[in-house]
């Protein structure tokens, strides 16, 4: 009885890692579709992550509402449930950004889309090895530290490709200054999704020390 | 009524252990909320009970062997002596130990008798009180290496490492309640064992021995005792003394269970005879103690930090003042119980020839 619920439980946290995981491949390949100027892929991609998120938002509240209403976990559970809010900022930002890339449809200069799609790679990339660090969280802590290190190089990498990026924009003579304003936002908002996943490197660096024995 | 009068201050003694050391068991299992008060509080009350009337024999026997009170009027001084001497101590905020206490207590009424105090016993006790932490703590510096050795391993999922812990501190618990039960009965109801007057009573067939009734009584007084006022005290041990965590709460149940145990077994002690090998001395011992003495050891596994020594110099010190202050108050009040209050405290035969005895005619007549 009490492990067919623990059982389940694993599973619902597996599922929302695994929403994550998946949410970033479809974000990159979302922003390649925007850049390529393929619609139809990219609306469909948008729909994906939408529907990603909407997953990942029902799986975090079933747990959470389980976590509490059958007091499990009472050590961690509340760092379980900030690492998954947190996380959840992740997977917003990133459909956030596809959503307004879908509505404010930036006009992105030929010369630029290269150094976009680099960014998208590299902030999907700390999206990943945070995932996996989660999943190390939950089974084995000590190895936590091996995929910590990985997200924080992944988003200062995306931190230098955003700014390269805003330079080479701002330099440019033949944009408007409204022109230069609407990509460095989009710049910034994906480098945003790396950020977000540092912040959950964070809790993860303070919480895998509480959870050693 | 009037042996249950005499009882009472054994009764009390159960009281308290079932206050104050049952949260030793379950202390941090309830603090940290995994597990319900109510569930620690019932399987601690029915493996007090077991422990004590399958097991309690054997610390009682060495108990007994250190002095046999012989009057039941002495022995409830004694069992009181003890009581107002951990009473005493704990208002105080010293560390005290109803074993320690009640040893002192003997000791007193073994003067008060004029018998000589069996040396070898009281080394032996004295030996087990110095050993039990440091065994405790050696237990528990294995077992913390053991079970991270085995988390790594096995890469237990945090959600099945929490139903685990918990069904691990239930049934540790279990074991660590029966063998509180077992060690530590002969505190409470040792000295009244040769003087009360319960006669073996056949229930459906089943014999039960006056002894046996007698260690349910002091069983059910510790049950009493855990319902009523452990809540409290867990709640403050979970969270005042260490933060452990509550794999780490149960190594330390777990090695606390076994040195109660590894001092109380007499199916062990036979084992161990019958295989030529030594045996352990069953002699009741300080729960409290063996408890800092296991989380000492994880502190030690974690490098030795954090370990606070001025805690082990007051626990040493306790070795010695309690059993002290216990002897005196017992001397003192089994002089007014006797004298002033004219109840036999010990048997008139002991008396004869006796310089205190002498003492105290002088005292009764003048």
């Amino acid at each position: 009885m009490i492990f067919k619920k623990t059982k389940g439980l694993e599973l619902q946290m597996d599922a929302f890692l695994d929403k994550i995981s998946e949410s970033g491949i479809v974000f990159r390949r979302g922003v390649k579709n925007y850049l390529k100027n393929d619609e139809e892929e990219f609306s469909r991609h948008l729909e994906h992550i939408r529907k990603l998120e909407h997953e990942a938002d029902e799986l975090r509240k079933a747990i959470e509402t389980a976590l509490y209403t059958q007091t499990l976990v009472p050590e961690s559970r509340g760092d379980i449930l900030a690492l998954m809010e947190t996380s959840d900022d992740v997977i917003d930002r990133a459909t956030d950004t596809l959503s307004e890339l879908g509505i404010e449809r930036p006009k992105i200069p030929e010369e630029f889309r290269d150094g976009y799609f680099e960014l998208a790679r590299s902030t999907v990339r700390a999206m990943e090895e945070m995932v996996k660090a989660m999943r190390a969280f939950m089974r084995a802590p000590l190895n936590v530290r091996d995929y910590l290190h990985k997200v924080y190089h992944w988003e200062k990498e995306s931190d230098r490709l955003a700014e390269e990026l805003k330079r080479a924009i701002f330099a440019s003579e033949d944009l408007h200054l409204s022109e230069k304003i609407h990509l460095r936002y989009f710049a910034l908002h994906i480098d945003t999704i790396a950020d977000k996943a540092e912040d959950v490197a964070d809790r993860l660096a303070i919480y895998t020390i509480k959870r050693s024995i | 009524m009037l042996i249950l009068l005499f009882l009472s201050s054994g009764l009390f003694l159960g009281w308290s252990l079932g206050a104050n050391d049952a949260s030793n068991i379950f202390g941090t299992a309830v603090s940290t909320r995994m597990v319900k008060f109510y569930t620690a509080a019932i399987v601690a009350s029915i493996f007090v009970v077991l422990g004590a009337i399958v097991s309690g024999a054997g610390t009682t026997h060495t108990l007994g062997k250190l002095g046999a009170v012989d009057m039941i009027a002495g022995a409830f001084m004694v069992a009181l002596a003890a009581a107002v001497t951990v009473f005493w101590m704990t208002k105080l905020s010293l560390p005290v130990s109803t074993s320690q206490a009640i040893v002192g207590a003997i000791v007193g009424w073994n003067i008060f008798a004029g018998k000589t105090t069996d040396m070898h016993a009281l080394t032996k006790i004295a030996s087990t009180w110095v050993m039990s932490p440091i065994l405790a703590a050696a237990f528990s510096f294995v077992f913390y290496l053991l079970f991270k050795k085995i988390l790594e391993v096995w890469k237990i999922h945090i959600f099945r490492l929490d139903a685990y812990t918990r069904i691990g501190l239930i049934v540790i618990g279990a074991f660590g309640a029966y063998s509180l039960g077992a060690n530590n009965i002969g505190n409470v109801m040792g000295v009244f064992v040769s003087v009360a007057p319960f006669q073996s009573l056949d229930l459906m067939g089943l014999n039960i021995s006056g002894v046996s009734q007698l260690f349910l009584l002091g069983g059910l007084a510790i049950a009493v005792g855990i319902f009523t006022y452990s809540k409290r005290v867990m709640l403050t041990v979970g969270e005042g003394v260490v933060k452990l965590t509550p794999q780490s709460a149960l190594i330390v149940v777990l090695s606390q269970s076994i040195i109660l145990f590894l001092f109380a077994s007499k199916g062990l002690e036979a084992w161990l005879l019958g295989h030529n090998l030594p045996t352990i001395p069953l002699v009741p011992v300080s729960s409290s103690q063996v408890v800092v003495g296991s989380v000492l050891g994880i502190g030690l596994a974690h490098g030795g930090r954090g370990i606070r020594f001025r805690v082990l110099g007051k626990i040493a010190s306790g070795w010695v003042t309690t059993p002290v202050i216990a002897a005196v108050i017992s001397f003192i009040s089994l002089f007014f119980l006797q004298n002033v209050f004219d109840q036999q405290v010990v048997k008139p035969s002991d008396l004869i020839g006796n310089h205190k005895a002498v003492n105290l005619e002088t005292a009764h007549h003048g």
